[in-house]
């Protein structure tokens, strides 16, 4: 179904670049969503732990994560509001660094935040250099309401699945959705393939 | 158990488009095959151009209910491509493509409405201080006060879940705390004095305090100026009462209110937030 809106000419065609998946469009800004109020965490306090299926915890302290190798990373990202941000710049730590410490047959993962989020990403689409844990955007630690100290990045997916504030990841046998997931929006989130909503 | 509705796209008909505010249009659509929303919901609009290119925005749902007419109340967004078209040039008899309902957290819904269950994360890794999103308190919690904060046009969803419980004759306590520039830029203005004259304490009643930022009407005591930590503290429902609080408008707004609702002792589980960038 689609069919043309009376004297709608539209004027994004200049900003249209085949990096824009359908459905969005350019921002300069970098629009803050979530679901509740910003939490307030101190590097101090901040652990990052992953949870396999025979219970046992790899975690790293702040000061322990920084001293995990560091990459820089350029990339676009995608809100499922419509937003495309292109080559944004970020650093952190790649999930491939962490895994490399943890032993897991499970092929799915809930990412768990400070405050309560939590979104389900399969592991294939955490590894081989396609997710992050940033703490600095555009050269500046990460503000607390772009999800500081540190945010899980899986920029090939739209960015709910970017999990603000992030302090975990917990391993699963099935792909159960998160909290975005259960409140209307798609399991997966490709943007190429617009999996907005269910 | 009643689920809300799938979203879908629709064929909608612009029914009638009227200015709100000096910068936003009421717009009534008719939706085809639309399966109604819960307050506080909100939909994706879709414009095609001749040549087949496309543009989509999500904006809220002022209306609420099993009704196929959906009510929306843009505001004109200077330069932006799809808002001034939508404000200025849509008229009765358009027709768009809408995608809703969307949303399942920004909700409000009168009880004996049953909403999805809440979100059932398994277990986290522990944390002391961590919140489970599942702990939240139920949406259909009846007993707790319902405030609502707005600032320009994050109004919207709020008005639709004031109206949702002015039409349900629900006894729940409702409260607006509403900030907008001036008088002329309040939206549903003649709707929310007439909500207002049912006022607190009364079924489907709610108590509305107005804040103008930049002008205020005659004979208003408060001289103009943006809202105050202190007034937060004084006209939101305490936090002993443990009120649910849903609170809308620009990023910068929705952060500064929802800080000094921390301050104030409320539960941030409590605290649900619609913010809009400038887009």
């Amino acid at each position: 179904m689609s069919f043309i809106t009376r004297g709608f000419s539209g004027r994004g065609r200049a900003g249209r670049d085949e990096r824009l998946p359908p459905g969005q469009t350019l921002v300069e800004d970098f629009p803050v969503l979530s679901a509740g109020p910003t939490p307030d965490i101190d590097t101090a306090d901040w652990q990052f732990t992953i949870r396999t299926e025979s219970g046992v915890d790899t975690s790293w302290t702040w000061d322990e994560f920084m001293a995990l190798p560091i990459e820089d990373v350029s990339t676009d990202i995608h809100c499922v509001t419509h937003w495309s941000k292109l080559g944004t710049s970020w650093r952190g730590v790649s999930v491939d660094t962490l895994f490399e410490q943890v032993e897991t047959e499970y092929e799915f993962a809930m990412a768990h935040s400070y405050g309560g989020y939590t979104t389900n990403v399969p592991l294939e689409d955490l590894l081989d250099g396609k997710a992050w844990i940033a703490f600095e955007f555009d050269g500046e630690p990460l503000e607390p309401e772009h999800g500081g100290p540190a945010r899980l990045i899986v920029p090939h997916l739209y960015f709910w699945k970017s999990a603000k504030w992030v302090r975990g990841l917990v391993m699963m046998p099935d792909d159960d959705p998160g909290f975005w997931e259960q409140n209307g929006y798609h399991l997966h989130g490709d943007p190429w393939k617009e999996e907005r909503y269910w | 158990m009643r689920r809300l509705p799938r979203s879908a796209w629709h064929a909608a008909t612009v029914a009638s488009v009227r200015p709100e505010t000096s910068q936003s249009a009421r717009i009534e659509l008719d939706v085809d095959g639309w399966p109604g929303n819960a307050a506080g919901q909100h939909l994706d609009v879709r414009l095609t151009a001749p040549d087949g290119y496309t543009a989509t925005r999500s904006y809220s749902i002022a209306s609420s209910g099993p009704s196929s007419r959906v009510v929306l109340a843009v505001d004109r967004v200077p330069g932006g491509e799809v808002s001034p078209f939508l404000v200025d040039e849509l008229r009765a008899g358009d027709q768009v493509e809408v995608n809703g309902p969307l949303g399942r957290f920004f909700i409000w819904e009168a009880p004996g409405a049953d909403v999805s269950d809440a979100p059932n994360a398994p277990d986290a890794p522990d944390v002391s201080d961590a919140a489970n999103a599942s702990d939240a308190p139920d949406a259909r919690d009846a007993s707790r006060p319902v405030q609502l904060v707005g600032g320009g046009s994050g109004i919207v969803p709020l008005y639709a879940m004031a109206h949702a419980h002015a039409e349900a004759g629900d006894d729940t306590e409702f409260r607006l705390l509403y900030s907008v520039r001036t008088p002329e830029d309040t939206f549903f203005r003649a709707e929310l004095a007439q909500l207002a004259v049912n006022g607190p304490g009364r079924a489907g009643g709610i108590r509305i305090d107005l804040i103008y930022t930049r002008a205020a009407p005659t004979g208003h005591e408060r001289p103009p100026m943006r809202l105050t930590r202190d007034e937060v503290a004084r006209l939101v429902v305490p936090a002993e009462r443990a009120p649910r609080v849903f609170v809308c408008g620009s990023t910068g707004f929705a952060e500064l209110v929802a800080s000094w609702l921390l301050d104030l002792g409320h539960d941030a589980r409590s605290i649900r937030i619609e913010r809009f960038g400038g887009t």
